[in-house]
């Protein structure tokens, strides 16, 4: 026994080899692990230089420069009638007080083009503010009021360090500082004369930067500085609705009678096999579907997101259908097999027992489906909801387009105040879908039950 | 499920109610090109009138007067936007539609240029050297062979010694039509080998740019071209002149045919690769589809397509006194001067 017991010699090759190949199989398995490290930490780092890029562009979106103006509105210009009729008020002459005010400024400034030099310092959206604000309160007439308008959208970027001179925000706000410009005059976007202006602007602290509110609130615009999301993402809110109040009750339902009531034939097969089919079909030919028959055959309005719900629904009623079954699949059968036994109807068991239990996983599938049509564009384009609208949409049936569209318009704008705006729409976008993600991972971990 | 399916109900009667609704807003469809110009006009439109603002979608030239053409009626557009000029075939199908109207509205030009970084020397070429630099096959000797220019040298020893790379539009773009039609043809012109080509023949040989990586298409989006420009300074881009006004501190202009893509050349018609915008008018619309006459005055007004207006901002190149005065009459007066 001694003998077996001894430690073995160096010599013994059936021990080597098992050595050998187990320093291979660890060393397989250390590669294995460092192959799936190097994974993750690839994912992840596109995943940040991502995030990185749009948020270092976007960021400043949400800060908008103001000029500060004193306006006087003589009530002889605005409402010569003197009965502050809304419907007077609203299409008064607003842009001369602001031009009064602009001029009172910088009173050096008298020559044709120096005064279009200053007008063209503040947003030509200016006069809107100030509408609004009178309709507001129309006590505001023939008063001198105080207020804060949008700096056009050049001096906005050039105060950002957007376009040259490339300084950050902190350098301007010393009002002693002169602008840095880092490109020669006659090269810069801005003309001399309006850098004067901007300087002295600056100097006197009349340029603040404050919380861009006009980004959530506002439409679409062809200016960058009055541009904002308001418009899109309630286009997106109803095209949701109308998206989730179809393909949830259709989807379930579909589950439900394909779970729990279908025979097992061959027509249930090809269903089957056509709802996954339909689950990878490319979303542009629900779009060709939906230009064909809703606006072609049913006559429906175009650009509406009543009719982008109804794409959209045809798009995510697979996913919705393929969550719904595996969740009913995964109620176990003692469930069922209880409710039938003491008395109660296949219905009744049904209602009563499964779908409550199988509620939290379909919920999850549909939240998802609802991420995927959030941020779909192209079945969109052909039923005319890649448009500019300005109006916010009242209701379904009102033309819109919904926040991914938003991001592709202003992409493709030529002002370069829509760079940031497109980064600052994606982030809202992305919140957005984060949030619900979020949602439906959180109703798994609150509702899923273990059997 | 009975709470569902009220719901359901509901929806849907929602969604049916509005078919034969009738329309308050004016809808327009047509060209990216146009489109940044004729959303100012729409916008402005909506603020100062307080009507609701027309809808502009971007569909291009080609799908925008094919929607534009299918009839009469609230489901149809009442303007399109075109950066070419409408075709007899398209005139025809207007016509077969009932559309047999139309107002040609000219807006204003846009010029086309090639442009790289700053930080590259400006380039000046001729429409010779454009088309050595960029058709697929090329004249050597009096023969066709695949274009052997690498290097712009290669084609011009006072050109610069690079490889000659170029961003451009895809073929679906009116820009891309444009340009071939602005410099390819005249450049294909230039050479002795093009001539007594048949017109399919001089067709191929002058409007295929070449496939071997000089050439390179990149998307419709003309911002993805700048983004580009500025990281590879050997490249030149191809685009339309309002991105090249909006990034004049990092791109520059090429020069040609002796001209800068200024403003003012390209106003002044000296600067060879423009092209005139177009926005046609469906005149049985006219008083139907309220505001459709505001918009036609807002969009012919001085402010906004004169010199000093505020399309010329945004990089509409005016067209001259005369011609605005024409096309401003024709637009007010409804006059049908397509099909005369």
């Amino acid at each position: 026994m001694t003998d077996q017991t001894a430690p073995p010699t160096q010599t013994n090759p059936a021990m080597d080899r098992m050595k050998a190949s187990l320093a291979r199989r660890y060393a397989a398995e250390k590669r294995f692990q460092s192959y799936g490290i190097i994974a993750i930490i690839l994912a992840l780092s596109m995943l940040v230089t991502l995030f990185a890029t749009i948020i270092g562009t976007g960021y400043t979106a949400f800060v908008q420069h103001t000029v500060h103006l004193d306006v006087t509105l003589f009530p002889q210009d605005i409402d010569p009638e003197g009965n502050r009729d809304p419907e007077v008020l609203a299409r008064a002459d607003y842009q001369s007080a602001v031009n009064d005010a602009l001029y009172s400024l910088f009173p050096e400034a008298t020559g044709r083009s120096a005064r279009r030099d200053v007008r063209a310092l503040v947003s030509s959206g200016a006069n809107f503010v100030i509408r609004d604000m009178v309709l507001d309160n129309p006590e505001l007439v023939g008063q001198r009021v105080s207020v804060r308008v949008p700096l056009a959208t050049e001096f906005d970027q050039v105060l950002k360090g957007n376009i040259d001179p490339a300084v950050d925000l902190g350098v301007i706000r010393e009002r002693s500082t002169d602008i840095p410009w880092t490109l020669p005059p006659g090269e810069r976007l801005i003309s001399e004369g309006q850098a004067d202006y901007m300087q002295q602007l600056v100097r006197q602290g009349e340029i603040d930067a404050s919380f861009n509110r006009w980004f959530f609130t506002n439409g679409d615009s062809r200016q960058p500085e009055l541009a904002g999301i308001w418009g899109a993402a309630v286009g997106s809110f109803f095209t949701l609705l109308v998206t989730l109040s179809l393909s949830f009750p259709i989807g379930v339902a579909a589950a439900v009678y394909l779970e729990e009531f279908a025979p097992k034939n061959r027509w249930t097969d090809i269903i089957e096999v056509n709802i996954n089919n339909l689950a990878a079909v490319p979303s542009i030919v629900f779009g060709l579907l939906g230009l064909a028959v809703f606006l072609q055959f049913f006559g429906m309005p175009r650009s509406a997101p009543v009719v982008g719900g109804l794409v959209l629904t045809l798009m995510t009623l697979p996913t919705i259908i393929i969550a719904s079954r595996a969740a009913l699949k995964s109620v176990p059968p003692s469930i069922r097999e209880a409710a039938l036994g003491v008395g109660a109807s296949k219905l009744q068991c049904i209602f009563h027992h499964v779908l409550p239990l199988a509620m939290p996983g379909m919920l999850t599938g549909t939240i998802i489906g609802m991420a995927q049509a959030l941020g779909e564009t192209a079945p969109l384009l052909m039923i005319g909801m890649v448009a500019f609208v300005v109006d916010i949409p009242g209701s379904p049936m009102d033309p819109s387009t919904v926040l991914p569209v938003q991001i592709y318009l202003w992409s493709d704008s030529p002002e370069r105040g829509f760079t940031e705006r497109t980064s600052a729409a994606i982030m809202c976008l992305l919140g957005f879908l984060i949030f619900m993600n979020a949602a439906a991972v959180l109703l798994r971990k609150r509702f899923e039950r273990k059997w | 499920m009975i709470k569902k399916s009220i719901l359901l109900g509901a929806v849907a009667a929602v969604a049916f109610a509005g078919v034969a609704q009738a329309r308050d807003q004016i809808r327009i469809v047509g060209s990216s090109t146009v489109y940044p110009f004729t959303t100012v006009v729409a916008e402005t439109f909506g603020k100062k009138t307080g009507m609701p603002t027309p809808v502009v979608e971007s569909t291009g030239s080609g799908g925008g007067l094919k929607l534009f053409c299918a009839g009469l009626g609230v489901e149809h557009p009442d303007f399109t936007n075109a950066s070419r000029a409408i075709k007899a075939s398209e005139v025809e199908t207007c016509a077969q539609n009932g559309v047999t109207a139309i107002t040609e509205m000219k807006v204003g030009y846009d010029g086309i240029v090639m442009a790289n970084a700053k930080s590259a020397p400006t380039f000046e070429l001729s429409k010779e050297q454009i088309f050595l630099a960029l058709a697929k096959d090329v004249p050597v000797d009096g023969e066709w062979v695949a274009n052997p220019n690498m290097k712009w040298s290669d084609i011009d020893s006072s050109l610069p010694d690079e490889n000659i790379e170029v961003l451009g539009p895809p073929p679906t773009s009116g820009t891309r039509d444009a340009f071939l039609e602005l410099v390819m043809e005249p450049g294909c012109e230039a050479f002795e080998a093009c001539e007594g080509l048949s017109k399919d023949e001089f067709k191929a040989r002058a409007f295929t740019l070449r496939e071997d990586g000089a050439f390179v298409e990149a998307g419709e989006n003309d911002n993805l071209i700048v983004q580009k420009l500025e990281a590879n300074p050997v490249a030149l881009g191809i685009f339309g002149f309002s991105f090249l006004d909006q990034n004049q501190d990092k791109l520059h202009g090429s020069i040609i045919s002796g001209e800068a893509p200024t403003f003012d050349n390209i106003a002044s018609g000296a600067y060879p690769v423009s092209r005139p915008l177009f926005v046609y008018i469906k005149t049985a619309h006219m008083g139907v589809i309220p505001g459709m006459e505001e918009f036609v005055a807002e969009y012919t007004s001085e402010a906004a397509w004169g010199p000093e207006g505020y399309l010329s901002d945004k990089g509409l190149i005016p067209m001259p006194d005369a011609e605005r005065a024409k096309y401003r009459d024709a637009a007010m007066n409804k006059v049908d001067n397509v099909n005369m």
